[in-house]
């Protein structure tokens, strides 16, 4: 592919090695605005370091990462989430001891300072934020209760609304619908395509169902590299794909 | 419900203002001069535990190293009343008449170039309120950027308050040596030892003091506080939210240093004297200890229980000096384990008093004061966690 079309994440080349370990290998990948990308693949095919790399979590030994043709490599973690590039976890992190509300207006962008944060006030506008993002994540009607105390998949929801709030133009969800019941699935799925309507997202899932249900496009990692891209349809017809898959 | 946390805990509210009583009215009635002024140099102590809870109970860092800043802030002080009682008619008798004595005794002819600045109190106002913190900040920053944390960083800090006392204690000519900067008497020629003088110094101790506790209670209850806590919870989650996680690490001990340097400055004016023995490895634990009693997460907390364990510090050493470090030392083990959030967690809604004052408090009582009791949050947040996990079966 070429520069010249203006992507909004543009990686290439992108490789980390862990004492000689090649967890990431040679890897390109490029995404377009408003589309959801999937990226699949067996158990420690490096899936979760890419985007550990791409967010800055893991430093890259070789490649470049241009997020709105701007390098990222180097920069530092609240640098590239200032950027515009959110992360969620494999497992949920979240403020366990503070409440839904708490939660997300700690994730609003204003008052990141040290001093912003000292004079920050819970404005009308902030207030109004949350509410609307709570209401996207079906949490609205818990605001006052305390996170920890949120049944798995709400604590996924949560950590998405977090997300939300910063106001990413890339958003990152490893393994979102892991451990959720099947209507939990439903919901998160058409909560992803509602939110990729004004962002990109990469979601990284295990689930075939649920990347059918969500996915523009999809890359299958295995053992660092890159198997196959494209459509949903394209890769599960890919005989490399079907040899991982089945051959395990 | 905005700010639902600033009076969050009633408890503390009341416990603040019997403080105020306590401190402002009731001791400077009871006591003799003499036993108001030891009590004014507990309060000192109290600096460095109002900052101890920001940074360890808030915030999770541990520093062991907290006496490097008191005496920082301790220094600046009694160098400039040092050079002021060092007069060159007070010290005609000297070879170099017009330097402190003990530069004096190591053949120094003229003062070291960092003892110059301070012969004018304003720059020793504004160092004393600085350079702790400064340096706080960047020893801090130079670690927390590193991802340098927890046991790593109180070992260091411990070395650091080893090193500093050390570097003092070795530089007589410099810096006064073991014995400290001693024979303080004016302040711009006010006696600072005079009766008057005591109680006044005394009083500007203590409100400073509640100065630092308001603005403490103030960082708790803002975003501040929050984004604190979440980093002590989980600090990945907050970089990964946008915040510089090793600026707000390093502005929260560079705050803490500053009480503690406030705190030094306050102790020098009051006791008249600055050694090593104040700044390194012992003294930095004890003030560790102390807010440990007192509650770490509790700016009052930390207060009380500096004033409590010093009582017993005078009282006890007094009649069993080599038995108090086995004390204290127990009384902190006893703290950790049976009361982690200290004195202060006794007395919350749902701590260890309000349970046995339900518990055995007469049924007919209760109900007077059922209207004044707070539902105990431990069971409330039980209740809910049983109602979200039966939910998540569903
Ligand atoms: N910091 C690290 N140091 C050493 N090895 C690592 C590190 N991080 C990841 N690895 C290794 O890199 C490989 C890829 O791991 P990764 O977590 O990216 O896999 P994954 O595709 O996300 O797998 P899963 O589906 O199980 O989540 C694994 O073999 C893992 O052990
Ligand atoms: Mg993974």
């Amino acid at each position: 592919m070429s520069e010249e079309k203006d992507f909004l994440l543009y990686i290439e080349g992108l490789g980390v090695s862990f004492d000689g370990f090649k967890a990431v290998d040679g890897f390109n990948f490029y995404m377009d605005r408003n589309q959801v990308h999937v990226i699949i693949g067996p158990n420690g095919a490096g899936k979760t370091t890419v985007l550990d790399l791409i967010c800055g979590k893991t430093k890259a030994t070789s490649g470049s990462i241009k997020f709105k043709n701007k390098e990222m490599r180097g920069l530092k973690e609240h640098e590239i989430v200032r950027a515009g590039v959110g992360r969620k976890f494999q497992n949920p992190s979240i403020y366990e001891n503070l409440t839904v509300f708490e939660n997300l207006e700690i994730s609003h962008p204003r008052g990141r300072g040290v001093w912003g944060c000292l004079v920050f006030q819970r404005t009308e506008d902030v207030s109004l934020k949350i509410r609307s993002v709570a209401a996207d994540i079906g949490l609205l009607d818990r605001l006052e209760t305390e996170a920890g105390v949120l049944s798995h998949g709400q604590k996924q929801w949560l950590e998405i609304g977090m997300l939300l709030m910063q106001e990413p133009e890339l958003l990152m969800l490893d393994e979102p619908v892991a451990g959720m019941s099947v209507r939990e699935r439903e919901a998160t799925a058409q909560l992803i395509r509602k939110i990729s309507a004004q962002r990109s997202v990469i979601v990284i899932e295990h689930d075939m169902e649920f990347v059918k249900e969500i996915a523009d496009r999809v890359t299958v990692m295995h053992l660092g590299k890159i198997l196959a891209e494209g459509s949903m349809e394209h890769v599960q017809h890919d005989p490399a794909v079907i040899e991982v898959y089945i051959g395990h | 419900m905005t700010y639902k946390n600033l009076f969050k805990s009633k408890a503390e509210t009341w416990s603040a203002a019997a403080l105020a009583l306590l401190v402002l009215v009731v001791l400077p009635l009871l006591l003799p001069i003499f036993r108001l002024n030891l009590f004014g140099k507990y309060l000192t102590f109290g600096f460095v535990g109002v900052g101890l809870v920001l940074l360890w109970g808030r915030c999770g860092i541990l520093s062991l190293g907290q006496g490097v800043f008191f005496g920082l802030g301790g220094y600046c002080m009694a160098m400039f009343l040092k050079l002021e009682a060092s007069d060159p008619i007070s010290t005609k008798i000297q070879s170099t008449p017009g330097i402190p004595d003990f530069m004096d005794w190591n053949q120094l002819t003229s003062l070291p170039w960092f003892w110059v600045p301070f012969k004018s109190l304003p720059f020793t106002m504004i160092a004393v309120l600085t350079i702790p913190a400064l340096v706080a900040f960047i020893i801090g920053w130079a670690m927390f950027r590193r991802r340098v944390g927890g046991v790593y960083f109180a070992i260091i800090t411990q070395a650091i308050a080893l090193i500093i006392s050390l570097g003092i204690d070795g530089n007589q000519g410099l810096t006064g040596g073991r014995n400290g900067i001693t024979d303080l008497r004016t302040l711009l020629g006010w006696d600072i030892r005079s009766t008057s003088a005591q109680y006044v110094l005394y009083y500007v101790s203590a409100l400073l003091l509640f100065a630092c506790i308001l603005f403490g209670r103030y960082v708790v209850n803002t975003r501040m506080g929050r984004v604190l806590m979440a980093i002590r919870d989980r600090e990945d989650r907050v970089r990964f939210s946008g915040y510089d996680v090793a600026l707000y690490r390093s502005f929260i001990f560079a705050l803490a240093a500053l009480f503690a340097g406030l705190g030094g400055a306050m102790f020098v004016l009051q006791v008249g004297f600055m050694s090593p023995s104040l700044i390194g490895i012992v003294p930095s634990i004890e003030m560790v200890i102390f807010a440990a009693v007192g509650g770490r997460l509790s700016v009052i907390g930390a207060v009380y229980g500096t004033l409590i364990v010093n009582l017993g510090k005078t009282t006890f050493s007094e009649a069993f000096p080599e038995m108090w470090l086995f004390l204290m030392g127990g009384t902190f083990i006893a703290v950790v384990m049976f009361f982690p959030n200290g004195l202060a967690g006794l007395t919350e809604p749902g701590g260890f008093l309000s349970r046995q004052w339900q518990r055995w408090a007469p049924k007919s009582l209760l109900s007077v004061f059922r209207s004044e009791v707070e539902p105990p949050s431990e069971a409330a947040s039980e209740e809910s966690l049983l109602k979200g996990a039966t939910e998540g079966v569903k």
